[in-house]
């Protein structure tokens, strides 16, 4: 199985729709590559433009962020582009349906935790004024959350179907040997 | 215990639960536009699958980008088209009998009570107007759907609204959705079957219940659902006529599909709308919603009209009563995109295409182009659109532009003021000059 996590990036911004993950005008791409350097390009967080070339981005391999992730159109590229980018964990306080699903027939985690658990995290990262890590653990169970002296850890429930698409690598593997 | 429609269709298509909450169904339409299937497409040639459940079960249009703008989509184009003819399928649609998937398909009766729908597309719940369970999916699921002809869904829940009340003059099923998605906010029916129902959905005909349908993704929602009926069989006549008996029979079969009395739904939302206005998005949210008398006034340089939630001909005929005899401002360039072939060709008999050019409206060929910023129509900075599309999200429509969705009616009278305008200020004349040409302001 994949091994998941890595340096997070924090978006804080509820209602993240896939327009601004990838925006249209990349639809007419006809390979994942050539997503990777548009990832997140037009995504405001409080009203104002989000780098997606800051050094924190181009190295964040785990996104965490509020409710409602990945809402809109049902283009599957705002998962390539995430995983063109070596983005394999979104974190979560919930997901629209169709970008929750795209993530697990991908093979990648959609990890979702309670509002007060995502807002934890959210104040533990501002206090270590660092990019922290997250590390996936116990058979996808658990998430520790690091910064370079601490850490803090929350335990995830993952749908048990979804949990057998990943350590299948995916919907069209899992899909071929079962139907 | 009872079941509801989705939970009904579930248990006809059930192909497997691997989990006590996780369903695999059989999928009877499979639907491909030429955005999300190449990659698909692709994939299936590389691991040397490139083959089909059915072609019969599939369905394949050109849409988004046509006649295409430059390379790239010419490409997609020719993977669609080339993989229709490699694979028999003979329900695909290019140049000349192309239109707005989400319109064409109903069009030509693809879409039948009890079916289960899938597409690469956020907005295939449209189809659930014709009591289908239609939801939109990524690419592997398209994938997996072209080769096995299966999806997986979690447990069908489904949330019941009940639409009551008198709808008002110059208030349509566009301001309905609107008004519910205000209500519910943008996630407020994930996972969730949306069940329309009530007086004033069983009194609306198939296009207003595929725009109630459209939109409810913009909850969250995995698909929208009305209960069939006569007004669904009359829509499906001329497919179904060898099926049955007569229309009535149709009917009675049809009940099979309805929601028991004593089913189970997740949530109840009853929407009186007899006080209802209409209603307008303002921000980046489908959410974001008003009374348009709240907004009136604020300018407009672009006025779409077209889509898949609100381009079929009963969409044109009301903004047309409002262009006729008048012209559009000056500050307005005005777009009218007919969602299909049909819609433009009865359009032009019923002189409607006429009406919207001696108003200044520039009619284009059916195609998604502006609504989703692809082609045809796509804003500047700092414009803004008065669209009858289904999503104002930041960039939708071009990069710092802003959507304001709204009806056909509403659009209409925001081309002819340049602004937003409560659209009952033009019925109200109309009744006094009943479309009399040179009707002003």
């Amino acid at each position: 199985m994949k091994k998941f996590g890595g340096p997070a990036i924090l978006l804080n911004r509820n209602d993240i729709n896939t327009d601004e993950i990838i925006p249209a005008k990349y639809l007419t791409e006809i390979t994942k590559t050539a997503l990777k350097p548009h990832l997140l390009e037009d995504l405001l967080v409080d009203g104002k433009a989000f780098d997606s070339q800051s050094e924190t981005m181009q190295k964040a391999k785990v996104v965490i962020t509020r409710a409602n992730f990945g809402c809109g159109s049902s283009r599957e590229h705002a998962v390539w582009a995430f995983e063109v980018n070596d983005i394999n964990v979104v974190i979560a306080e919930s997901f629209a349906r169709i970008f929750r699903q795209n993530m697990f027939n991908c093979g990648i985690l959609a990890i979702e935790l309670p509002k007060e658990q995502i807002q934890e995290i959210f104040e533990f990262v501002k206090k270590a004024k660092t990019t922290c890590g997250v590390i996936v653990y116990d058979s996808l169970k658990a998430i520790r959350i690091t910064a370079p002296k601490d850490g803090i850890t929350f335990k995830f429930n993952l749908n048990e179907y979804d949990r057998n698409l990943v350590s299948t690598g995916g919907w069209l593997a899992f899909a071929e040997v079962n139907y | 215990m009872g079941q509801t429609i989705a939970e009904k269709i579930f248990a006809a298509h059930l192909r497997d639960t691997p989990t006590p909450d996780n369903m695999v169904i059989d999928i009877d339409v499979i639907m491909c536009h030429e955005i999300t299937t190449p990659i698909a497409i692709m994939d299936l040639v590389d691991k040397e699958m490139d083959r089909v459940i059915d072609p019969d079960r599939i369905k394949a249009v050109i849409d988004h980008v046509t006649p295409s703008k430059d390379s790239k989509t010419a490409m997609q184009a020719k993977i669609m088209r080339d993989w229709a003819r490699r694979q028999n399928i003979k329900d695909f649609f290019d140049i000349g009998q192309n239109g707005v998937c989400h319109a064409l398909f109903p069009e030509k009766g693809f879409i039948r009570p009890g079916n289960t729908v899938i597409m690469g597309d956020s907005h295939t719940c449209t189809h659930g107007a014709f009591g289908a369970f239609a939801a939109g999916v990524g690419t592997t699921d398209l994938e997996v759907g072209i080769l096995k002809g299966v999806c997986a869904f979690r447990k069908p829940e489904s949330m019941k609204i009940e639409v009551t009340g008198e709808l008002p003059v110059g208030v349509y099923a566009k301001d309905i959705i609107l008004h519910i998605i205000k209500t519910l906010t943008v996630n407020g029916a994930t996972d969730m079957v949306m069940e329309f129902c009530g007086p004033v959905v069983e009194a609306m005909n198939m296009s207003s219940r595929m725009t109630l349908c459209n939109m409810s993704v913009e909850a969250g929602a995995t698909s929208g659902l009305c209960l069939p009926d006569k007004v669904t069989a009359k829509y499906l006549w001329q497919f179904i006529q060898d099926d049955y008996a007569s229309m009535e029979e149709a009917v009675e079969d049809y009940k099979k599909w309805h929601s028991d009395t004593d089913a189970q739904y997740a949530q109840t939302l009853t929407i009186d709308v007899t006080e209802l206005v209409p209603q307008v998005t303002h921000g980046f949210k489908p959410d974001q919603v008003k009374d348009i008398t709240e907004l009136a006034g604020k300018r407009i340089d672009q006025v779409y009209i077209g889509s898949c939630t609100n381009g079929r001909i009963e969409d044109i005929r009301e903004a047309a009563s409002v262009l006729k005899g008048r012209k559009v401002a000056d500050t307005v360039r005005g777009i009218l995109t007919p969602a299909t072939p049909g819609i433009y060709s009865q359009a032009l008999d019923e002189g409607f295409i006429k009406i919207f050019m001696d108003a200044g409206f520039c009619v284009l060929n059916p195609t998604c182009g502006a609504c989703l910023g692809m082609s045809s129509g796509v804003l500047a900075e700092g414009e803004s659109c008065a669209s009858t599309t289904n999503r104002n999200f930041n960039g939708r429509m071009g990069k710092g532009g802003m959507v304001h969705l709204m009806s056909p009616l509403s659009a209409a009278a925001a081309a002819v003021t340049g602004e937003i305008t409560d659209p009952r200020m033009f019925q109200r004349m109309n009744k006094g000059i009943s479309f009399t040409e040179g009707g002003e302001l």
